[in-house]
Parts: structure tokens; sequence; C-alpha cells
């Protein structure tokens, strides 16, 4: 896992983005995490015939080989679906900075490596500026500095220890957590019975 | 030290710290649906892991599966619905599929089943497992992989979130319900404001709630962005289990599930109970809402150029005109349903409008119940009777149905509904449809006007 995310970044500036638009739910009728890259952003993206929406930034140039996203406030909020980060991974986004995200989204994130620098309103200004000039921007993103750099300008960015150790080290929560099975039994040995929840079958 | 509940559920449920900062914390009981469950039991295949503790968890049929009958599945809802089972029966895990009885939405089913009580730490591949908080239980919605953390060591790997103290101050008018309550909530915090909280909602107007009240309120708790939702465990969120399958079969009773008085919150939000009115949102966020006798925002050119984009692009998608009285919009359809509000009190509630009355011509009113015990309890009372003499449509099979039209329920480019659900977002209920977020009550008067209504127009005739 790279400690550093470099990529030309696209503006979404709309707040509330939620994963319902992020994943409509079409997409979700499946058992696999594959094939959802097409489903991302499917309906800000494509029109009732399927062609591609001009108006959609990620369909414009240079934004269309964008990796990075500065989006609105409140991102990723609603549904717990997991799809929402698989598909933006399988677009090939590898970072999405905002001010602020929603819980559920942030931690699945984490758990599939895409990252998201949160920064405060006056960088996020800044930041949207620089991505929506005719160009766009580089922009990288340090996560071990937690620093963001885009041309000139640089600013901090917010993220968890918890977080940032995950995404420098690229572990597996599972398989790591069970390297604390014996301290879950030790509480397991705690509860009372009374405390022990069986559903009937 | 004064702690509040959510500390006390936070420090009982803690197995250890971890070295980055995270802790691992125990689930009592897991829930699990058909959508969000799959790659959780495929990843445990991949890594050639057990589940913990099966008999900690249920799995449930709701999203994806028709109501107008229990057959009818495309090849893709079928594979879905067949591999939970296929993947239960591997893990010897409960399973509550169609035809069981006991089947129905997920957070209908867990207290009707008797299976939440006060001081229990439930999660769920769903947002709105924040309901639980009902039950001063902490609950809440996780994803995929998350579910597969669960299945493989019974725990999950959490952060302390900070605590928000909601409080409405006095008593809410009559015809005020739980719903309205809450959408004036996420009115006033916004729909990010609670993000990184958990939220004790308190006051008279709370704990006068039923516990199906109290259930609406923190299910939509998530759309505040709350993590968590707690309402402090009183008597009769100890006893909602008597009588219930698995009443009795576990008591949580190492603390008393109620924050210390004079505990301190990172941020408190009074409301006045006299400031809510039956309320329905207009817009596509759920904060977006006035009440029924207010109307639609009007552009107001002071306010910034974001704001205002964003409610030119709601008002746009939602086919309304700024200014616009709310009770002018007429609609084409009507759902009562989902997890918010589906149980029996809020079919109750609805009945109780739409008694002696018809849905407008043209209306196309659907009505599923939370779950099959539900819909039979509702049967028993007649409440069926009373539905489809009015014109709605009494579904058969139980589940989520129309509040995501993940199954064939989804409604046309452009179909306003009248919605008892929690979501309005852009395409939520279809890819074009208009959704406008109301209390059961007030999608019964909604369907007999053929338009946004007031409520109160229909009780005040009928009381």
């Amino acid at each position: 896992m790279p400690k550093l995310v470099t990529g030309l970044a696209a503006p979404l500036p709309l707040s509330n983005v939620d994963t319902d638009v992020i994943m409509p739910k079409r997409f979700l009728i499946t058992i696999t995490r594959e094939g959802l890259a097409e489903g991302t952003f499917a309906d800000l993206r494509i029109d009732d015939t399927g062609a591609n929406r001009p108006d959609f930034v990620l369909n414009k140039d240079p934004w269309n080989e964008a990796t990075v996203l500065v989006v609105g406030d409140n991102f990723g909020c609603g549904s717990s679906r997991e799809h929402a980060v698989w598909g933006l991974n399988q677009l090939g986004i590898t970072a999405i900075i905002g001010t602020s995200f929603a819980g559920i989204f942030y931690d699945n994130a984490r758990k599939n490596g895409l990252t998201l620098p949160i920064v405060t309103p006056e960088a996020h200004a800044t930041l949207m500026e620089l991505a929506s000039g005719d160009k766009g921007v580089d922009i990288l993103i340090d996560i071990e500095q937690l620093k963001i750099t885009a041309g000139d300008f640089s600013a901090p960015f917010q993220m968890d220890a918890a977080t940032q150790s995950s995404l420098i080290k690229g572990e597996d929560d599972t398989l790591d957590s069970l390297n604390y099975s014996d301290n879950i039994r030790a509480y397991e040995n705690t509860l009372s019975d009374a405390m022990r929840v069986s559903v009937l079958k | 030290m004064k702690r509040t509940l959510y500390d006390k559920l936070v420090d009982a449920h803690k197995v250890c710290d971890l070295p980055d900062g995270d802790m691992l914390i125990y689930v009592d009981f897991h829930i699990m649906n058909e959508y969000t469950s799959p790659q959780a039991f495929s990843g445990l295949d991949v890594k050639k892991l057990k589940v913990w503790r099966p008999e900690a968890h249920l799995a449930v049929i709701d999203h994806v599966n028709a109501t107008k009958s229990a057959e009818h599945h495309d090849a893709a809802s079928q594979l879905l619905i067949e591999n939970l089972e296929a993947n239960c029966t591997k893990h010897d895990i409960a399973f509550y599929g169609l035809g069981d009885k006991r089947q129905g939405i997920e957070h209908v089913v867990v207290p009707e089943q008797g299976l939440v009580s006060p001081g229990m730490l439930i999660a769920c591949g769903d947002s709105h497992t924040t309901t639980y908080g009902a039950f001063g239980a902490l609950g809440f919605g996780i994803g995929t992989s998350e579910v597969e953390h669960v299945l493989a060591t019974q725990t999950l790997r959490y952060k302390r979130l900070k605590t928000m103290l909601v409080e409405i101050e006095g008593d809410t008018a009559p015809s005020v319900t739980a719903k309205d309550i809450i959408m004036k909530v996420v009115q006033v915090v916004g729909a990010g404001g609670a993000n990184g909280f958990a939220v004790e909602f308190a006051g008279p107007a709370i704990l006068a709630q039923s516990m199906s009240g109290r259930m609406t309120i923190c299910n939509m708790a998530v759309e505040l962005g709350a993590r968590a939702a707690l309402i402090s465990a009183d008597e009769q969120a100890w006893r909602m289990s008597d009588g219930r399958p698995h009443g009795g079969k576990f008591r949580f009773d190492n603390e008393e599930w109620v924050s210390d008085e004079g505990a301190e919150f990172d941020a408190v939000v009074k409301i006045s109970a006299t400031d809510i009115a039956p309320l329905v949102s207009w817009g596509t966020s759920p904060d977006q809402s006035v009440p029924i006798d207010g109307h639609v925002p009007e552009f107001d050119d002071g306010k910034p150029a974001k704001e205002m984009a964003a409610l030119r692009r709601a008002i746009d998608y939602m086919g309304l005109e700024a200014g616009q009285a709310v009770n002018s919009i007429a609609i084409d359809s009507a759902f009562i349903g989902s997890c918010t509000n589906s149980r029996i009190e809020d079919l109750r509630a609805a009945a109780k409008i739409l008694k002696n009355r018809k849905v407008a011509a043209g209306v196309n009113a659907i009505i599923v119940p939370g779950s099959t015990l539900t819909r039979m309890q509702a049967e028993a009372e007649g409440l069926d009777v009373i539905f489809t003499d009015a014109g709605f449509d009494w579904r058969p099979e139980s589940g989520c149905s129309m509040c995501l039209a993940m199954n064939n329920d989804i409604a046309m480019d452009g179909e306003r509904i009248a919605s008892s659900t929690n979501r309005n977002f852009e395409g939520r209920q279809g890819r074009g449809a208009r959704t406008h977020l109301m209390s059961p009550a007030m999608v019964a008067a909604a369907a007999i006007s053929g338009r946004l209504a007031d409520v109160r127009d229909f009780q005040t005739e009928a009381e």
C-alpha cells in the first residue's frame, strides 16, 4: 500500500452525495464484489439511452482521467452498502477529499484502501477551485505526513491514527483481529449465561 | 465519574485496546440480510475462517424479495435469496426466510422476536440499525467487510464517538407523531450534522412515545449522520421482550442503561416541542422538510452560491416551484412501509385515517406490513379490510419493498410518492422518482386527498 496517493483531481461540489447516488440499487443484486465500475455514479454519468451525460464532470476532458475527487460536505451518507466503495475503487478513484464523510462510508473506505482526507473548509475551497480550473490539478496526498499538495498550495488534513495506520500497512483487519483471540475469549468468560444471545432456529 | 449511556455501553463491550488507537468491542447479536452479507461469507471462505459464535447471528430475507407474492423473483434476486440460506446452513446460523412466519424487515423482526433488550450491542449490515437505541441498546450499521469481521471474531474495530444530547423540551401537540419529531431533528441538526456523534434523545416528548415511536426516532437518527442513537432504558424498554419468543432468555442488567445525572455531552441541541408540527419533506435530502401548511423555499439571492445551487437542483429534481404551498403538491402514489414505519402501531394510525374513506382516483396506494407476524396481527384486527376498502393494495408478503426499490416495486421516472419511509434521495425509489417523507397517518391523508394533505383536517372530522 503506497503512503503517497497522487492523481488528477475532479471537482464534485454537491453536498450530501448519498450511496444510492454513488451506487444505484440495480447494481446491488450481486453476490460478488466485481463489475461495479459500471454502476458507479450511473445516474449522474449516463442518460436513459446509455450515452454519457456531457455535463457530468467525469465525462469531461481533462477530468475523465481523474483518480481523485474533491467533494461536497457529508459525502457517502445514507445506506451502508460497501458496494459504493468497491465501485469507486473499480472506477479508478483512489482518494476523495472533503470536509466531512458519513461514518459507515468512511469505515468502508478504510477497509478497501480508499483514502479520505478531511480538510478545513478553507483548504477545501482552494482545492475545489484548483480542481475546477481548465486543466484540472494534480494532487499529492502524503498519508504519513497527513499533508495534501496541489501545485504551490499545500494543507494538512485530518485522519484518525487507526485509519492512517491501516492505509499505510494495508493489513487485513479480520486476520489481524484474530491475533487477539485470547482477549476475546477472556472477555466472553466474563459474561454471565444471561448475556449470551442464542437465536432460536 | 459521571458517564453518558453511550459511554457505559462502549465501556461494557470493550474487549481490549489496539495499538493503533482503535479498540475491539464485543457484538452481542448480529443481524444479516441477503444483499450486504454474500461477500462477507465469501471472504470467510477465501481466508478459510469459521464463524466464531454461530448462535449469536440471525439472517433474514427482506431487501430484494417481492411483496406482491412469494414467487416471481428474477434470477439475480433468487440467487441472493438462495445464497443466504446456503451460507446459513453451512455455518449453522438461524435463518428466517420467505415462507417463515418470523420473516420480515430485519429491524421489525428483531424486536418482534424479543431479540433486543437494554444494554446489548447489536450490529447489522444496514444503516438503520440505529433503531435499537430505542431500548437503551447500542445498535449501528456496518459495511460488508465489517460483517465478515463480526462473523469471524464476534467483535468490531471501533473508535469511540463524540456524544450529542438532543433534548425535546415540553410536550408535543396530539397530532405530532414520532416521525414528525425525528424529521424536525434532522431539519434542525442537518443531514450530516451528527457525523461522528452518538446521539441521545431525551425529554418528556421522547419518553411519552411508545416503543414503536422510539424506534422510529432512533431509526432515522442515521439521517442526521448519527452512527448511534440512544434513548434511556425505562420500564417499557425492559418489558418489551416479555411474552415474545426470546423473552426472558437473556438479560444485560450489569448497568441501569441510562445516562448519569449531570453527565456531560460534547454537544447539546434543544428543540421546543411546540415548534414541531406534522412535517413533509419537499426536497432530496431528509433535512429538507417543512410543516404541511408551509411552502417550498423561495430562492433567496442573499444565500451563498453553493446553497442556491443545491436548492435549485433539489427543486428541479422534485419538479416543484419555489414558494409553492406544499399542500398543493399532487401525488401519483402512496406507500406505507419500511423499517421506519411499518409496525402494527403505524398500520393502526394509518387505518384510523382511512376508515370509511377512499383513496383519491388515480393514486396508486400500497401498504407493505413490516413482517409476516405484523401482517397477521393486522389482519386479526381487521386493518386489512380498512386498507383494501379504502383502495390500498394490501401486500401479502413483507420486506423493504418500495422504500429502496430493490425488489420489483420500482417507481417510474417522475412518479411522485407520499411515503412513510426514511430517505428522499434522488433515485431512491426508482430512477427519477420523487419522494415526500411523512408519517404513516400523513401518507393516508395524502392518499385520500390526491395531494399532500394535513392529517389534522381528518382527525378533527373523525374525533
